[in-house]
């Protein structure tokens, strides 16, 4: 077991291009499960390879456990990987593919059977299938063997890139809280990549977040969505996504939808220190509460429009209303038994602290935390 | 009992069989085209000469062996020649080609591109062009009429194109594999030995294959640089031919079973051959 750290890592993949990797920062606590997330193109699958010996690391240092691995090749790193198509090797069975790296360390016959027969029966995996190719396997047998190959090895450090991505959604789900469950069990430090936010949020103790090769933030989940630092941060993290729009600063708010949407006093005097005539507003779906008009709420927000779209999801249902003055519609999640019908016009009640506010050219949150 | 109501699909104005039916024909016309000569040879080896030149052919004839008797005497030596200059070939070809692969693949040298030309460029050269050269070349060398000396042109011979396609069959391994195998702890050999490999194997038994075949036929060389120390099989044929008389059936019976060991690899290796040449085909 180790701590991993990155420390201003960076890989340039052609001169001229802006880094895909930019100066990365970054600190994995011992028996930590760290998710790094960000959309395609966000370094996050070079930030793990640089971690796993694959990728040159251009500036920069790696480590783990306290040790310089920056100029280490991967077999001697102590870590063990899992690829996003599993990378079996297909003309070794289950047990050789699991026992290879133990074969490759010279450990003996005898040990290296044990041991692959209790990663076995770790993942659930029927010691018949150990006899069997990769071929003759199912997408969910093969990604155990791909993650008990990791587990054989006791490494110091779990890589993972995207392992569920080649899965059902349903068998992704379950997988999900095997893999988080397990991480728990075997406390090794664990080091996720995902491009799946829902992901991020349930598996990763800490979640970071990246965009065109930079850090934006890296915080518990519930951090992350409470107190997201920019607009990046809080538009990718929760879903639905939060509903963002560009609005002109006026005494006590914003004009919003023909109103004043009202806004803390910090964020109003973090907005004229800048000496900004509008800024970025971000309301999340479920802090949007739809009302008939009767029981006004005390000093919220309030925005009218007519629902354009319900889309069902059982438990909720979500609510895409079309403001009236225009633009892309904002989407508000309610109860899901009785929803408005489209073409209704709706009321949509917000608390201004429940408001999010966003330098327009920065993207960097206003006020900070409350 | 219910008796379930049958739905009958929309009838088409042309019956699907009809397609298929007329590609079976034409598949068929084409392979017997290409087989017929084949055929006329194996029938003709049968024959007894003065039945082999008759015009009309003749179909009806009383099979005989005296011609691959006869054919068969004095063969040994030829055949062990290109046993050994076949075999020696494209074993060197093999263990050659797949490090060379090797190296212009999975971590391609510095320029790689440059190298694969060179390879592919000494087949543009028309091989009469270069034979004055060999010839003098082996002349001084002492090689001249001796299986040392085939094995190495069959193998400067086969190893271009053995390096382009398993070159060709290395690219289709999947990078994430290689990788594995990097985290796993195995070095550049154990990567060579037990991951690519074992899954290039189809197309390494077809390249095998397609080199025995052009050792095994190859003519020119073995006629320009072999007399009798290293003569080969299609010398053998050559000098089947008399220099008067009937030899149609005698040349029948000689090709027939020079034709056998071929066949009987390609037949062989069938499964790995289909697999091996369309392995690039499907991805």
């Amino acid at each position: 077991m180790a701590s991993v750290r990155y420390m201003s890592a960076t890989r340039v993949f052609s001169k001229g291009t802006p880094p895909a990797v930019d100066a990365l920062d970054l600190d994995v606590h011992d028996g930590e499960f760290m998710v790094l997330v960000g959309p395609s193109g966000s370094g996050k699958t070079t930030a793990l390879r640089m971690l796993a010996g694959l990728e040159p690391i251009d500036s920069g240092h790696v480590e783990i456990g306290d040790r310089d691995v920056t100029q280490v090749p991967p077999k001697d790193r102590d870590i063990a990987m899992v690829f996003q198509n599993y990378a079996l090797y297909p003309q070794k069975t289950v047990a050789e593919n699991m026992g290879f790296a133990l074969k490759m360390q010279r450990v003996p016959r005898a040990d290296r059977d044990r041991r692959v027969r209790e990663a076995a029966r770790l993942l659930d995996l029927d010691e018949q299938l150990l006899d069997r190719k990769p071929r003759q396997l199912s997408g969910g047998q093969r990604q155990r063997v791909a993650m008990g190959r990791a587990i054989v090895r006791e490494p110091k450090v779990f890589l993972m890139d995207e392992p569920l991505s080649n899965l059902d959604a349903k068998l992704r789900v379950q997988t999900r809280s095997q893999i988080a469950e397990l991480q728990r069990r075997l406390g090794i430090t664990t080091v996720y990549v995902t491009h799946d936010q829902v992901e991020a949020m349930t598996m990763g103790h800490r979640v970071a977040v990246l965009n065109q090769g930079q850090l934006q933030q890296c915080a518990t989940p519930r951090e992350l969505y409470e107190n997201p630092v920019n607009q990046f941060v809080a538009g990718f993290i929760g879903s639905p996504a939060m509903n963002l729009r560009t609005v002109q600063l006026t005494d006590g708010g914003v004009q919003l939808a023909g109103k004043v949407l009202p806004l803390p006093a910090t964020v109003r005097t973090a907005a004229g220190a800048a000496g900004l005539t509008e800024l970025v507003i971000g309301m999340r779906p479920e802090h949007l509460h739809v009302t008939d008009g009767s029981g006004e709420l005390t000093g919220s927000g309030e925005l009218t429009g007519e629902v354009i779209l319900v889309e069902e999801l059982g438990a909720d249902a979500l609510l895409h209303v079309r403001l009236p003055e225009g633009g892309t519609p904002v989407v508000a999640r309610t109860e899901g038994r009785k929803p408005p019908a489209p073409g209704r016009e709706v009321t949509l009640h917000v608390q201004p602290d429940e408001v999010f506010a966003f330098h327009p050219v920065t993207g960097a949150r206003l006020a900070g935390q409350a | 009992m219910t008796v379930l109501p049958v739905v009958r699909p929309e009838p088409r104005r042309v019956p699907r069989w009809v397609g298929s039916v007329g590609w079976a024909v034409v598949a068929w016309v084409v392979a017997l085209a290409f087989f017929l000569p084949v055929l006329w040879m194996v029938i003709t080896a049968f024959k007894p000469e003065s039945a082999a030149e008759t015009w009309p052919p003749k179909f009806i004839f009383t099979p005989t062996l005296a011609e691959f008797r006869l054919a068969v005497t004095g063969m040994s030596p030829f055949l062990i020649h290109s046993v050994l200059a076949t075999a020696g070939s494209t074993i060197l070809v093999l263990l050659l080609a797949v490090p060379a692969a090797y190296a212009l693949s999975v971590y391609p040298v510095r320029r790689w591109r440059d190298g694969l030309f060179f390879f592919i460029s000494t087949k543009m050269l028309p091989i009469v062009a270069a034979i004055g050269p060999l010839y003098v070349i082996a002349l001084h060398t002492h090689l001249l009429d001796s299986i040392g000396l085939m094995i190495i042109l069959y193998t400067a011979m086969n190893l271009p194109l053995a390096i382009w396609m398993i070159r060709s069959f290395m690219l289709e391994v999947p990078g994430e594999l290689l990788e594995a195998a990097r985290l796993d702890g195995a070095g550049r050999l154990r990567e060579i030995g037990s991951v690519i490999l074992p899954i290039i194997m189809p197309g390494l038994v077809s390249t095998a294959l397609i080199c025995v075949i052009f050792a095994w036929n190859e003519l020119f060389l073995a006629l320009n640089l072999t007399v009798t120390n290293a003569a080969t099989m299609p010398m053998f044929l050559m000098s089947s031919v008399p220099q008067e008389g009937l030899y149609i059936a005698h040349l029948a019976a000689a090709a027939t079973v020079a034709s056998i060991p071929v066949i009987l690899v390609g037949w062989m290796a069938q499964r790995s051959l289909v697999r091996g040449l369309s392995m690039g085909a499907i991805k």
